[in-house]
């Protein structure tokens, strides 16, 4: 057996209770009694139930701190600070820590709440924690949402001044969607269940392609269905996108962490459903004029073709060939016709040369200058030899100015004269 | 015109439409398309810039609520929602 000083048995027990998990990080329940305040702000007080006492101390930053919090637990994101009265039923989270000089250990306070409202954080925290392992929450699981929905579904409670608000946004920003409610309680006993089948009678039904689940603001009790497992279930479940849009601002509840996309209010989780109508016009118009430029773009490229190829076209059009043919059958013609009238002419002078030499030889000049043609009468036959001639022969003996009708009555030939004329 | 199109294009929903139209400018800006198969493009992207135009003009947003009978069939009933 060891022999140890009071020191270190108090050292060994404080590692001991420092070092537990589950006392580093507790809830307990219990009775406020014995309640002070320092001077420096602090609150001492003792927990107690019917058979043990805990020492609790509450730092002023703490206390100070939850007054004005953005807690993730809704209602009490602004509370007034707790004043701890003796005998009331809290609810504490804190950690244990040991004084060894003087032997004590305490509930170092970190989250305090009256019994009621801090059972119900007890149960969320614990169900948020449990669902998050699960993988609940997990960002990799949230769906985009769609770009431009036909159809938004609402899970709701049809009197709720909430569907009005959000029906007022999706009139202004965006009335060609459609909206189909699943009408459910928002609070109260059977809520969580109405509102977990609503979402999946939307699902089930199938035309909604988006889901809103919205609850005005409300206390903590009032917004309470949100914070339950089977609405967290539903929409985890729900093969559409859920937008949540419960209570203010700052509240977020279970069904904020599983949604794919948490909205603030309901109305901003309307305006989140669906985009503006103003954007579509103008995505509708710059589609329009992008076509026009296209097209523009297009006609314009086709014109410099075509004035191109127009070009081309005169450029080796057989138009141009043709009309050079037809000049050089112009000349052709031309050139042929100068030299037919050259020949024409030269005929002409040729025609007229002979003429004249004809009339040279003519022998009529011969007659003229005093020679005679002597025919025989019988057969016209011109008399060139007394040969041709017999006597008593009828000759024609033609003269300058007429005939003689004459006999030959005696031949007579000269010796060497042949061809001589009788 | 407006009757025309409104019976080419019944039934498709405003994304539907925008879509085609987007289509039709993706369509003309590849270029490779003949003059007529251009034009058509153009031309159907015009008619669909008009419906869509048309859509946003004269929609009124539409609230029905879903109910289920006792056997669980699920139909859609009007909801009277005051603007």
């Amino acid at each position: 057996m060891q022999l140890l000083q009071v020191s270190q048995l108090t050292r060994y027990l404080k590692e001991v209770l420092e070092s537990d998990p589950l006392l580093q990080d507790v809830w307990v329940q219990g009775e406020v009694s014995n309640s002070t305040q320092s001077a420096a702000g602090h609150q001492y007080f003792t927990l107690k139930d019917e058979t043990a006492q805990l020492r609790c101390v509450l730092f002023r930053r703490v206390s100070a701190a939850r007054s004005n919090r953005a807690s993730l637990f809704a209602p009490l994101s602004a509370p007034p600070p707790l004043v701890l009265r003796d005998g009331m039923a809290v609810l504490a989270r804190g950690r244990l820590a040991l004084y060894e000089n003087r032997g004590t250990y305490e509930l170092i306070v970190e989250e305090i709440e009256e019994a009621g409202v801090g059972l119900l954080h007890l149960r969320f925290e614990q169900l948020k924690q449990r669902l998050e392992a699960e993988g609940l929450f997990d960002e990799g699981r949230k769906r985009p949402l769609p770009r431009w929905p036909a159809v938004v579904g609402i899970v709701t409670s049809p009197q709720a001044a909430a569907l009005r608000d959000m029906l007022r946004v999706l009139r202004t920003r965006c009335p060609l969607v459609q909206v189909i409610l699943a009408p459910t309680l928002v609070q109260g006993e059977g809520a969580a269940s109405q509102i977990a089948v609503a979402i999946d009678r939307l699902n089930a039904h199938g035309a909604a392609e988006v889901i809103i689940v919205a609850r005005g603001g409300g206390s903590v009790e009032e917004l309470w269905a949100f914070n339950e497992e089977e609405v967290a279930r539903a929409i985890y479940r729900s093969r559409l996108p859920v937008i949540t849009g419960v209570g203010h601002e700052t509240d977020f509840t279970i069904a904020d962490f599983v949604a794919d996309y948490r909205a603030s209010t309901p109305t901003a989780a309307a305006a989140a459903a669906v985009p503006d109508a103003a954007e579509w016009r103008r995505s509708v118009a710059d589609a329009e004029e992008r076509l026009a430029e296209l097209i523009e773009g297009r006609l314009e490229l086709l014109r410099g073709q075509l004035s191109g190829q127009r070009r081309d076209l005169i450029r080796s059009s057989p138009l141009a060939r043709l009309v050079q043919a037809r000049q050089q059958i112009d000349e052709a013609t031309r050139t042929l016709s100068e030299r037919l009238d050259h020949l024409l002419v030269m005929r002409r002078e040729r025609l007229r040369g002979a003429v004249l030499h004809l009339n040279s030889l003519s022998p009529l000049l011969t007659i003229a200058r005093g020679y005679a043609v002597v025919r025989r009468e019988a057969d016209g036959q011109t008399v060139t030899s007394v040969r041709q001639v017999e006597a008593g022969d009828e000759l024609d003996i033609q003269l300058r100015d007429g005939h003689i009708r004459s006999v030959a009555w005696q031949l007579e030939e000269e010796q060497n004269g042949d061809a001589g004329a009788g | 015109m407006a009757t025309q199109e409104q019976a080419e294009f019944a039934g498709l929903t405003f994304e539907e439409a925008f879509e085609r139209l987007e289509q039709a400018v993706s369509a003309l800006d590849t270029g490779d398309l003949s003059l007529d198969e251009a034009l058509a493009h153009f031309e159907e992207g015009m008619k669909l810039a008009r419906y869509c135009g048309r859509l946003l003009d004269n929609a009124e947003l539409r609230v029905q609520q879903l109910l289920a009978d006792n056997t669980g069939l699920l139909t859609l009933a009007p909801f009277e929602s005051e603007p």
